[in-house]
């Protein structure tokens, strides 16, 4: 381009300084709470923290180490994600591949396809849902946490997109030379669905990983409960309790336990931050799919 | 014939279908159906059918209570300030990305606003409760260093649900730019010279070909959202709220909880609930017809 205009010019050096002040306050909360977890409970109780830790040390890490409950909980979370997602994701990947026949070849489609849809426009409600878990006798198990979840419309609706989206000419040759429709999912659509696959893996993994309702009222024995609902009930409603009486500063239990709740966050962000890589290299193409193509 | 035989094999198809089919039967259509029990006195051993039918008693009883039409309103207030955050941010963070010609340096930023999108909010409740505490966090500290009288946003009723909204837009802005950026890779480069062509600077581009080019979407994602009318976010607001700021941050679903998962009040409980669903459900219709007639929408 040619020349630039003096106004353009400040444009440009504001919308740099604008955006980047913008996206640093999208990581400086997480920032502040690691620097609190690598500081001594004193400078955090003096407020002396903010973005780096103060007096370094891995005082509330250890403490962490030999919390049982703690990793217990974390064990939960793992085994929830290893029966979840392949679960999930078998079910979804069968369910979308029919979804994804053209009308002439499948008639029946299009009244599956309003199965799919409905459950995504209207859902059950908490009370219903829960009484149904209940009556399926899942309260107190894994499964609670599994089998409610394991058909996610959204997700077969990418999935589905996504087969249609595939050239025709592959599957039409195999379908002349005798494929079943097992053998064109599995020889022909899946290899070539990696992208789709990936990003749907993922966002299964991160949802289970955060959801903590669930385990909130589906499971009764604290023995049971995923990271996310752990937390919910040693950190955030302990936090919440400590509000009533923040007006005094007096809580001091609750400061000097700062470090040991923040280290406790952030190990729970981690997994979260490890697959974000990943992660983000396939979930726009996903969105868009999903939510403009629909 | 060819067209026969694929049919005659479609079984396969249909079992392909089942075990998804079957699930949402059971965790999605049978709870749909045992929102009857907003209509009863239910009874857990007796079932959805068994349990005593008592009519209108359970709505009665709700819209008897004496803070529900304040819950009402709270609801619909901090969900319509979130749906038009949710589009306004988005939209202007995304044109103002689109000036940005480091690719580089977009990417960045985009890859630093999509992250807090992927944090549930019980991690996030957690870290805003410490960062906003007005005593000890980070935010206090400022206001005090400024000279300010700390302000306690999740513990003063006149601050609760604009927190709500701001830790909420803070959350999702960057996610919510991801359909607007598409949109606005997707205008025809054409347009862009032919403006250039008649001297239009880079304001008058965007003002008469870049802002003309997203509105269909930005139109569709702000009919879209009128299905949250009532969503004003269970997840962050159960993780934030406290008895003392009920009056201004108490909505339907933390009701619902309350009555009915602590209370067991099932039938009360449902009530709402169904109140709740019919209403957005209304207005997803309502949404969902308008984006069909005012723009190319489809749902699948």
């Amino acid at each position: 381009m040619h020349k630039k205009s003096l106004g353009m010019k400040i444009f440009t050096i504001f919308n740099y300084t604008f955006l980047t002040l913008l996206a640093l306050t999208c990581l400086l909360p997480m920032i502040n709470q690691l620097a609190i977890s690598f500081s001594s409970s004193s400078a955090v109780a003096a407020g002396d923290v903010g973005l780096f830790p103060v007096d370094f040390t891995l005082d509330s890490y250890k403490y962490m180490a030999d919390k049982p409950e703690f990793w217990k909980s974390l064990m939960v979370s793992l085994k929830r994600i290893l029966i979840a997602v392949p679960f999930s994701m078998i079910i979804c990947v069968l369910a979308a591949f029919p979804l994804s026949r053209q009308d002439h070849e499948f008639p029946a489609r299009k009244y599956y396809i309003w199965m799919f849809v409905v459950p995504m426009l209207i859902g059950g409600g908490l009370i219903p849902t829960y009484i149904v878990v209940r009556n399926t006798g899942l309260i107190d198990s894994i499964w609670a946490l599994v089998l409610p979840y394991t058909v996610n419309v959204f997700n077969t609706i990418l999935l589905m997109n996504f087969f249609r989206s595939l050239p025709k000419e592959l599957e039409e040759a195999a379908y002349v030379d005798g494929a079943t429709h097992w053998q064109v999912l599995v020889r022909i659509i899946l290899p070539v669905s990696k992208p789709v696959l990936a990003t749907v893996t993922l966002f299964v993994i991160v949802n289970h990983w955060n959801s903590w309702f669930d385990g909130l009222i589906y499971l009764n024995s604290p023995d049971h409960y995923p990271l996310q609902t752990y937390l919910q009930t040693q950190v955030v409603s302990a936090n919440l309790m400590a509000l009533e009486s923040l007006r005094d500063i007096r809580q001091i239990g609750m400061i000097s336990d700062r470090t040991g709740k923040a280290s406790q966050i952030f190990l729970a962000a981690v997994p979260v931050l490890m697959i974000y890589p990943f992660l983000q290299k396939y979930f726009t193409a996903g969105i868009v799919m999903g939510s403009v193509k629909g | 014939m060819k067209k026969s035989k694929r049919r005659l094999k479609n079984w396969s198809l249909h079992l392909m279908l089942l075990p998804a089919l079957i699930l949402l039967l059971v965790y999605n259509y049978i709870p749909l159906v045992g929102n009857v029990m907003a209509f009863q006195k239910f009874n857990p051993s007796k079932g959805f059918f068994r349990s005593k039918w008592v009519g209108l008693k359970n709505f009665e009883y709700v819209f008897n209570l004496p803070d529900i039409y304040q819950v009402i309103w709270n609801t619909f207030y901090i969900a319509v300030l979130k749906i038009i955050m949710g589009v306004v941010i988005p939209v202007i963070v995304a044109l103002l990305l689109n000036e940005i010609r480091k690719m580089k340096f977009k990417r960045t930023i985009q890859t630093m606003i999509y992250f807090p999108h992927f944090l549930s909010w019980v991690i996030l409740a957690g870290v805003f409760v410490d960062v906003l505490s007005p005593s000890s966090g980070v935010i206090g500290k400022a206001f005090t260093a400024m000279g300010l009288e700390p302000v306690f946003f999740l513990g003063d009723p006149k601050w609760f649900p604009y927190t709500m909204v701001l830790t909420d837009t803070w959350k999702e802005f960057g996610y919510g730019t991801i359909v607007y950026l598409a949109a606005l890779t997707g205008i025809d480069p054409s347009l862009y010279e032919a403006a250039v062509m008649d001297g239009a600077n880079r304001w008058k581009q965007t003002l008469h070909v870049t802002l003309p080019g997203i509105l269909p979407i930005v139109l569709l994602m702000s009919i879209l959202a009128m299905g949250n009318i009532f969503n004003a976010g269970f997840d962050q607001i159960f993780n934030m709220y406290s008895p003392q700021v009920y009056s201004t941050g108490d909505i339907l679903d933390t009701l619902v909880y309350r009555i009915g998962m602590l209370d067991a009040q099932y039938g009360v409980a449902t009530a709402i609930g169904l109140f709740k669903s019919v209403i957005s459900f209304a207005m997803l219709g309502i949404s969902y017809a308008l984006a069909y007639k005012y723009t190319d929408y489809r749902v699948f």
